[in-house]
C-alpha cells in the first residue's frame, strides 16, 4: 500500500500550496495546511517504518523505468530526513502564532502557507528523489520560498537579509546545476544510482574533478559550511520567529543529506576520501566553524542571532561527522540532524513566545523573565543545556558518537577540540540562563505585565524541549537509524 | 598539423565554447560582488545563470545533427531512405527549459525584493543601505 | 489621477497595438495546441499569450487591463493552472496507474490515447499557470506607487509566490 502512494508525500503538500491560493480563508488556509502536514507525517514515519532494516521502495514517475524516467527512492535515509522534515513541519505548523508573520496582512495570510506548503514539498523532494536535476528543481523551489519566508520578518533588514540569502542561494543553486551537468556529460545519465555505477572517479579525470568541486561548493552555500555562512545569520535573526525555527530546524539538514549523498554515493568514500582527501579541507573549516561562530555567538546581544552563529557551529560538528568517513563518525553527524533540529526548533519556538509576551529578544531585556515566564524559561534552559551536550540531553548523544568516531580515525587532537568548543557553548547558554534568572529588570523596561505564553505556543515548544530530554535517554530509535544509514551511505546506496 | 592548428590545441581553444562561458560566468559573477546598485547585482545573477544554461545547450549539440524530430515516413529505428539521420540531444534542452522558470522566479523575486527594500531605505545602494543600518540599527 | 502618457496618445503606437495584439494570441494558442506534434508546449505560450496581453496594457493602460483581467483572476488562474496538472496525475493514480502516468488515463485502448490526453491537459494547465503568473508579476510590478510601500500591495510575496507555482 505504502509504495502505492509514496509519491503523495511530495504531491499533497505541491498542491495544497494552490489549493490555499484558491480558497483564501485564512483560518482554513491554517487547518488544512496543518492537516496536509500530519498527513505527510504519517506518510514519512510508516516509510520508515517498511524500510528499516535494509528495505528500499522505488517508485516510477509517470510509469516510466529508470534510468530513463525520474524515479523517488526511499531507504533508511531518505525515510530518517522526511521524517524529521514533516515532524518539525508539524510541530512548527501546530505553533499558533497568533497572527501570523507581522508583515502579511490577514487578507493574504493564504499566501503565506502556500509559500510554507511550497518550502516543505521541495525539502521532502529533495529527501525523495533519485535524480540528479530533478533535486535541483526542488532545491530551487524550497530556497525560493525561504527567501520569501525570510523576508516577511518585520524588520526592514529582514528584506535586505532575504536578498542577500536570495544572491548566495542563487550562486549555490547554478553551481550544483553545472556540477550536474558536467555529471551528465561524463556519464549520459541524471539517476542517481544510474551515475554512481557509470562513473569512474580519477583524479585525472579534471571534469569528474570539476564537477565534484562545484557540487560541494554549492551545497556548501545552502548548508552555511563555515566561511560561506554569511548569509545564515541575517536570515536566522530577521525572519519571523516561526520560520526561523522551521528553517533552522529542516532546512540544513536537508542540504547535509544532499552533501552526503554526493560524497558518498556518486563519487564514493574511497575517491573522496582517500584519493581526494577532502577531509584536509572539511576538517579545519568544521573545527573553525565550532570555534569562531560559537566565539561569535557569545559575543551577541541578541537572542535569535546568538542562536543563528550557534547553528553555524553546529553544522560544522555535522560536517566533522561527515569527514570521518567511517560509521560511527558518520552515524554522529546524521543523528545530530535530528537531534540539532529539535533543539534549535525548539529553542527558536522560545524565541517566538519570548517575543510575543516580551517584544523584544535583546538579552537586556530578558532580564529577570525566569520569574514571569517560568515555563518558557525552563524550555529555554533544557535547549541550552542540550546545546552544550549535557548528558541526559540529545547534544550529549550526538557528541559522545562524533567523538568516538573521531578517536577511532585517531584524530585525537580533533577529539579535545570537541570538547574544548563544548565550553564555548557553555559560554553563551551560560549568559543568556544568567540574564534570564539572575539578573534583576532594568528600571526602564518593566516586566510586570510579562506573562507566560499561551498554551498554543507553548505546547509545540514543550514537545521539542521534551523530545530534546527523550531521545537523550532513549538512543535506540535515532541512532539506531542514523547508524543504519551511515552504513548504506558508506556501502554507497541510498 | 599545420601551425594555427596547433596553436589552437596547444592553448585549448578547441573548447572555445567553455572558454567563453567561462568568462561570461566571471562577467555575472564580477558584477554581484563588485556593484552596489541592488538591481545590476539582479543583472549579474542573470548572466551567472546564462553561462550555466549555455553550458548545458552546447553539450546538447551533437556535430551534424539535426532537431530530434521524428521525420513523417522515419522507421523505428530512426533510418530515413537507408540512412541513419543524427539527431541533437533533446534532454538538456528540456533541462534548461526548467533552469530558466527557476531564473525567472528568481529573477522576479529578486527585483521584489529590491522594490521593498526601495521603499524601506530610500536607495537600491547596497552600500548606502549598510550606512542606514548603521545609523538606524 | 496621473495624465495620460504620452506613449498612449501616440496614434502610430495604438493602431499597431490594435493589430497585432489579436494575432499574437492567436499566436500563443497555436503554440499551445501544436506542441503536441512539434516544438511549442505550455510554458512558451503562457508567455507569448501573456506578452500580448502585456503589450496591450502598454498602450492601452493597465488599468484597461485589469478590467478585462482582473489581479484576483491571475492568481486564480495561476493556482489552477497547477492543479490542473496536478489533477491530472492525481487521476493517474486513481485508475491504477503512477502519478502522472497519462497511459493509465485511457485503460482501454491499448494505443497512445492516453498519452496524447495527459500531455494535452498537462501542458494546457502548464499554460495557464504561466500566463496567469506572467500576468501578476506584471500587475505586482506596474500596479506599485511609492505611497503603498508600507501598507498596500506586498509584491514580494505576490511575485515569489507567482513564480514559484509556474
Amino acid at each position: 500500500m505504502i509504495e502505492k502512494i509514496l509519491v503523495l508525500e511530495v504531491v499533497l503538500p505541491l498542491l495544497a500550496a494552490p489549493v490555499c491560493v484558491l480558497v483564501r480563508h485564512p483560518r482554513f488556509c491554517r487547518l488544512f495546511s496543518l492537516g496536509v502536514v500530519a498527513a505527510c507525517f504519517a506518510i514519512a514515519v510508516a516509510l520508515l517504518v517498511e524500510v528499516r532494516g535494509g528495505g528500499v521502495i522505488s517508485y516510477q514517475l509517470g510509469g516510466w523505468p529508470p534510468p530513463l524516467g525520474i524515479e523517488y527512492r526511499v531507504s533508511t535515509i531518505n525515510a530518517y530526513l522526511l521524517a524529521l522534515v514533516t515532524a518539525m513541519a508539524l510541530v512548527v505548523f501546530s505553533f499558533d502564532s497568533r497572527g501570523g508573520p507581522p508583515r502579511v496582512p490577514e487578507q493574504r495570510r493564504h499566501l503565506y502557507y502556500a509559500v510554507f506548503l511550497l518550502c516543505i514539498s521541495g525539502l521532502l523532494g529533495i529527501a525523495i528523489t533519485g535524480d540528479a536535476f530533478n533535486i535541483f528543481v526542488f532545491l530551487e523551489i524550497s530556497s525560493l520560498s525561504s527567501y520569501i519566508l525570510v523576508s516577511l520578518g518585520g524588520h526592514r533588514r529582514a528584506v535586505m537579509s532575504a536578498f542577500y540569502y536570495l544572491v548566495m542561494g542563487t550562486i549555490g543553486g547554478v553551481f550544483f546545476m553545472l556540477g550536474v551537468g558536467l555529471l551528465y556529460q561524463a556519464t549520459g545519465t541524471l539517476n542517481l544510482r544510474d551515475i554512481a555505477a557509470r562513473l569512474e572517479p580519477s583524479l585525472d579525470d579534471r571534469g569528474t574533478v570539476l564537477a565534484l568541486a562545484l557540487l560541494v561548493v554549492g551545497i556548501s552555500i545552502k548548508l552555511a559550511v563555515f566561511p560561506l555562512h554569511h548569509w545564515l545569520p541575517n536570515a536566522y535573526s530577521f525572519a519571523p520567529p516561526k520560520v526561523s525555527a522551521f528553517l533552522a530546524a529542516t532546512a540544513t539538514k536537508v542540504s547535509f543529506y544532499l552533501l552526503a549523498m554526493v560524497l558518498f554515493t556518486i563519487f564514493g568514500a574511497p575517491f573522496v576520501f582517500e584519493e581526494l582527501r577532502l577531509q584536509a579541507v572539511l576538517l579545519p573549516l568544521s573545527i573553525l566553524a565550532m570555534f569562531l561562530a560559537s566565539g561569535a555567538a557569545i559575543f551577541q546581544t541578541d537572542l535569535r542571532r546568538l542562536l543563528a552563529y550557534s547553528s553555524v557551529a553546529q553544522i560544522g560538528y555535522m560536517t566533522l561527522g561527515l569527514s570521518t568517513a567511517n560509521a560511527t563518525g558518520l552515524a554522529g553527524g546524521l543523528v545530530h540532524l535530528f537531534n540539532h533540529a529539535v533543539m534549535k526548533g525548539g529553542l527558536f519556538l522560545v524565541v517566538a513566545c519570548l517575543l510575543y509576551r516580551v517584544g523584544s529578544v535583546h538579552i537586556d531585556a530578558l532580564a529577570g523573565i525566569g520569574r514571569r515566564m517560568p515555563l518558557t524559561s525552563a524550555a529555554l534552559v533544557i535547549g541550552g543545556l542540550s546545546l552544550i551536550g549535557v548528558p541526559g540531553t540529545v547534544g550529549f548523544v550526538s557528541k559522545w558518537y562524533l567523538v568516538s568516531g573521531v578517536l577511532e580515525r585517531g584524530w585525537t587532537a580533533a577529539a579535545v577540540l570537541i570538547l574544548l568548543s563544548s565550553l564555548l557553548a557553555l559560554v553563551y547558554v551560560g549568559k543568556v540562563v544568567e540574564v534570564v534568572y539572575f539578573r534583576k529588570p532594568a528600571e526602564t523596561q518593566p516586566i510586570d505585565h510579562v506573562r507566560e505564553a499561551p498554551l498554543g505556543m507553548l505546547a509545540p515548544a514543550w514537545v521539542l524541549a521534551a523530545a530534546a530530554v527523550f531521545f537523550g535517554l532513549t538512543t535506540d530509535w535515532t541512532y539506531g537509524v542514523a547508524r543504519e544509514a551511515a552504513e548504506l551511505l558508506l556501502a554507497g546506496g541510498i | 598539423m599545420n601551425l594555427p592548428e596547433a596553436l589552437v590545441s596547444s592553448v585549448g581553444w578547441g573548447l572555445w565554447a567553455y572558454w567563453l562561458l567561462i568568462a561570461l560566468m566571471m562577467v555575472g559573477l564580477y558584477i554581484v560582488i563588485a556593484r552596489d546598485n541592488l538591481i545590476k547585482k539582479v543583472m549579474g545573477l542573470n548572466i551567472f545563470q546564462a553561462a550555466a544554461i549555455l553550458f548545458y545547450v552546447t553539450m546538447a549539440k551533437v556535430e551534424g545533427g539535426t532537431a530530434p524530430i521524428v521525420p513523417a515516413g522515419a522507421d523505428h529505428a530512426g533510418g530515413h531512405g537507408g540512412h541513419e539521420i543524427v539527431y541533437s540531444n533533446p534532454l538538456p534542452h528540456v533541462l534548461m527549459l526548467t533552469a530558466i522558470v527557476v531564473g525567472v522566479a528568481t529573477t522576479a523575486l529578486a527585483l521584489a525584493l529590491a522594490v521593498r527594500i526601495h521603499g524601506d531605505y530610500g536607495t537600491s545602494e547596497e552600500d548606502e543601505a549598510v550606512v542606514y543600518d548603521m545609523e538606524h540599527g | 489621477m496621473k495624465p495620460p502618457s504620452r506613449v498612449r496618445q501616440m496614434p502610430i503606437l495604438r493602431v499597431i497595438a490594435r493589430a497585432l495584439v489579436p494575432v499574437i494570441l492567436l499566436f500563443g494558442l497555436y503554440v499551445q495546441f501544436h506542441g503536441d506534434f512539434g516544438p511549442g508546449g505550455g510554458f512558451q505560450a503562457g508567455v507569448i499569450f501573456a506578452a500580448g496581453l502585456i503589450i496591450f496594457a502598454l498602450t492601452f493602460g493597465a488599468e484597461t487591463l485589469r478590467q478585462v483581467v482582473p489581479v484576483v483572476l491571475t492568481e486564480r488562474l495561476m493556482a489552477a493552472g497547477v492543479l490542473l496538472y496536478g489533477a491530472v496525475g492525481v487521476v493517474a493514480m486513481f485508475l491504477g496507474g503512477e502519478f502522472l502516468n497519462y497511459s493509465a488515463l485511457d485503460p482501454l485502448t491499448t494505443g497512445h490515447y492516453g498519452q496524447h490526453l495527459g500531455i494535452i491537459v498537462i501542458e494546457l494547465g502548464v499554460g495557464i499557470a504561466v500566463a496567469a503568473t506572467i500576468m501578476r508579476v506584471y500587475y505586482a510590478f506596474v500596479g506599485r506607487r511609492t505611497d503603498e510601500d508600507r501598507t498596500g500591495a506586498d509584491p514580494a510575496l505576490d511575485a515569489g509566490a507567482g513564480g514559484e507555482a509556474s
